[in-house]
């Protein structure tokens, strides 16, 4: 079969006419990449940001999460009775449960003075927050009062907190109007909701909000036995559980939260628009490419017609002109928009990265670009009249 | 008796419609045997070019009857006349090769039309073409590096390498100078007569009259002279025109 195909292979004509005008050529990939990277970036932004606000939800070690019903977003998280989570612990399959304080509290920058709202987590050093072992260790550090963790990727407008305790300085500052010492750093990474994270002692943490009603917490954490089927749990729980609490599995829990951004803001629209705009762009110049391609060659198309060449087969060189191009254009794009990535997280610290379902998207959209365009510039070829070449 | 290449029977041709119709060809009869080589000569205007087209397969007819290679091309569909296309040759009057291509591989879009054949095939059969018109040297070229006459050259063989029953050629000589025209030709009537294939040309160039087996000449949409002639007293006649 394929060796059948290889004999009865033709002239790349094609290849031939997008290569032996190599300027134009060029212009078309660029343009063709431009719109590429365009839709790379708007799109990396929009899943990023998406993503960007799931920072500190991935990084609970928990099967399944208790909140308030009240709770709409990490910006925004309501009280339940701590009661529930230890009601939790009926289930057999419930292994262990952390309770989570969590508000954004004000933080003043040491150097400047100026306060910012940071995320503050208030947990009991002993038990587990983080699936990252190292928090550990250093919980034990907050056991004394006025201590916090800080997260050395917050962003810079909290002052430079995580140079000044490398280099052995004791960083004692203002938060919610109470003096803190930073005992340690931890790496979190700023989230959509927060600039910036802070850990806290439980006691530390209800001295500094002396308000919050006792036995009351924002989060719950539920670690499952091993095996255990965590939706199956969930269901169990939503049973036995008073409807003051809502049961979610970890991945609900940040699907939450990413549908919170999603439908309460306009993010996810503005940068659609930008990638279809990046689209728009591409198609109106794989078009002028190709068209323009077909009209200065509409006299040797209608040549190949006089000497009997069939219609589709000439359209069949039109639509591989446009497969090429999306194909080479492509791969500029591709490279591009890795590198870009890079830029982004290392500029921005929002995890951009270049997922295979994007990349596959970016090029079907890119393929749809140059088959579209070539379908429109076919018809640019009707008008090849093989009597007019005489 | 062998089917002729051509039959024209009582071929008429208008363009336009209503008062600005114009009538190009009139009760045209035209026969041209296998292998016979049939000049058109005639001033400009007078539906030489038409009467070319139409036996190409490149309009429709719309009156009269017009047989090519055995099929009657009056109120045939674009499959049959496009079907057709591929048994003729065509040379134009500029080369019209393809500007992307070299010389081997415009010679080879000609191969490539025949069915059956391996791609190693058709392009050495390009190659046997280019050889025959004397371009073996020129194989890589592009036509924009060819001279008028290579170019027109390289249109012949890749008319021949379709191995056409008819060949159409359209004052292939027009870009020409004389001994280039000549040549060109000369060429083009010994390789055609060697395929066995018949030639109808158009032409204004009085010094290559004597390539033919038969002279018609064109006036005012219709035909004057037919039946076969001695290439002598032709060029006699219409040598002055």
């Amino acid at each position: 079969m394929l060796a059948r195909l290889w004999r009865g292979r033709r002239i790349p004509l094609a290849w031939l006419l997008l290569t032996r005008q190599p300027v134009r050529l060029a212009v078309a990939l660029a343009g063709i990449a431009f719109a590429g990277i365009l839709m790379f970036m708007q799109l990396g932004f929009r899943d990023g940001l998406f993503e960007a606000s799931i920072t500190v939800h991935k990084q609970f070690d928990a099967d399944l999460v208790l909140i308030s019903p009240r709770t709409m977003s990490s910006i925004g998280m309501a009280a339940f009775p701590r009661r529930r989570l230890v009601q939790a612990m009926a289930d057999p399959a419930v292994r262990g449960i952390t309770p989570v304080h969590w508000n954004l509290l004000l933080w003043r920058n040491p150097d400047t003075r100026s306060t910012r709202s940071i995320l503050t987590l208030g947990f009991e050093p002993g038990d587990p927050l983080f699936l990252d072992p190292a928090l550990t260790e250093k919980a034990r550090l907050l056991t004394e009062k006025g201590r916090v963790l800080f997260d050395e990727q917050s962003r810079q407008e909290f002052g430079p907190i995580a140079e000044r305790f490398r280099a052995g300085e004791v960083v004692e500052t203002e938060l919610a109007g109470s003096r803190v010492r930073v005992v340690g750093l931890v790496a979190m990474g700023p989230s959509f909701g927060a600039d910036g994270n802070l850990l806290t002692s439980r006691e530390t943490f209800l001295s500094l909000m002396p308000q919050t009603p006792p036995g009351s917490i924002e989060l719950g954490l539920i670690r499952l036995v091993p095996g255990a089927d965590p939706e199956a749990v969930a269901e169990r729980l939503r049973r036995l559980l008073p409807p003051d609490v809502t049961v979610f599995t970890k991945a609900a829990f940040e699907e939450f939260e990413k549908t919170y951004w999603r439908t309460s803001t306009a993010i996810g629209f503005i940068f659609t628009l930008g990638a279809a705009m990046g689209f728009v762009v591409g198609c109106v110049i794989v078009y002028q490419i190709l068209y323009s391609d077909v009209s200065d060659h509409l006299a040797e198309y209608a040549t190949l017609m006089a000497m009997g060449y069939p219609l589709p087969r000439l359209l069949g060189v039109v639509a591989r002109e446009g497969l090429l191009l999306a194909v080479l254009g492509y791969v500029p794009a591709y490279l591009a928009g890795q590198g870009l990535y890079a830029l982004v997280r290392s500029g921005t610290r929002l995890p951009v990265f270049m997922d295979p379902q994007r990349a596959w998207l970016v090029f079907g959209m890119i393929l749809a670009m140059g088959m579209g365009s070539a379908a429109l510039a076919m018809r640019r070829l009707a008008d090849a009249d093989p009597a007019e070449i005489f | 008796m062998r089917e002729p290449a051509v039959e024209v029977q009582q071929l008429g041709h208008s363009f336009g419609r209503g008062a600005t119709e114009v009538e190009v060809l009139r009760e045209v009869n035209l026969r041209i045997e296998p292998g016979e080589v049939v000049l058109l000569t005639g001033p400009s205007g007078c539906g030489k070019t038409t009467l070319l087209t139409l036996v190409g397969a490149l309009r429709q007819v719309q009156q009269g009857s017009l047989r090519v290679l055995g099929k009657q091309l009056h109120g045939a569909d674009r499959a049959t006349r496009q079907g057709l296309r591929r048994r003729i040759g065509m040379i134009f009057q500029g080369h019209n090769l393809l500007r992307c291509l070299s010389a081997e591989q415009n010679v080879q879009m000609g191969a490539d039309l025949l069915h059956g054949l391996g791609y190693r095939s058709r392009r050495d059969r390009a190659r046997q073409w280019l050889r025959a018109v004397g371009l073996a040297d020129q194989l890589n070229q592009l036509p924009h590096d060819l001279s008028g006459g290579q170019k027109q050259r390289v249109a012949i063989a890749r008319a021949l390498a379709a191995e056409p029953q008819l060949l159409l050629a359209d004052e292939p000589t027009a870009a020409l100078d004389s001994r280039t025209g000549r040549e060109v030709v000369e060429l083009l009537q010994r390789l055609a007569k060697e395929q066995g294939c018949a030639v109808l040309m158009v032409t204004h160039d009085p010094r290559i009259l004597d390539v033919a087996d038969r002279l018609v000449r064109m006036e005012d949409g219709r035909l004057l002279a037919g039946g076969p002639s001695d290439p002598e007293t032709a060029v006699i006649a219409y040598g002055g025109s």
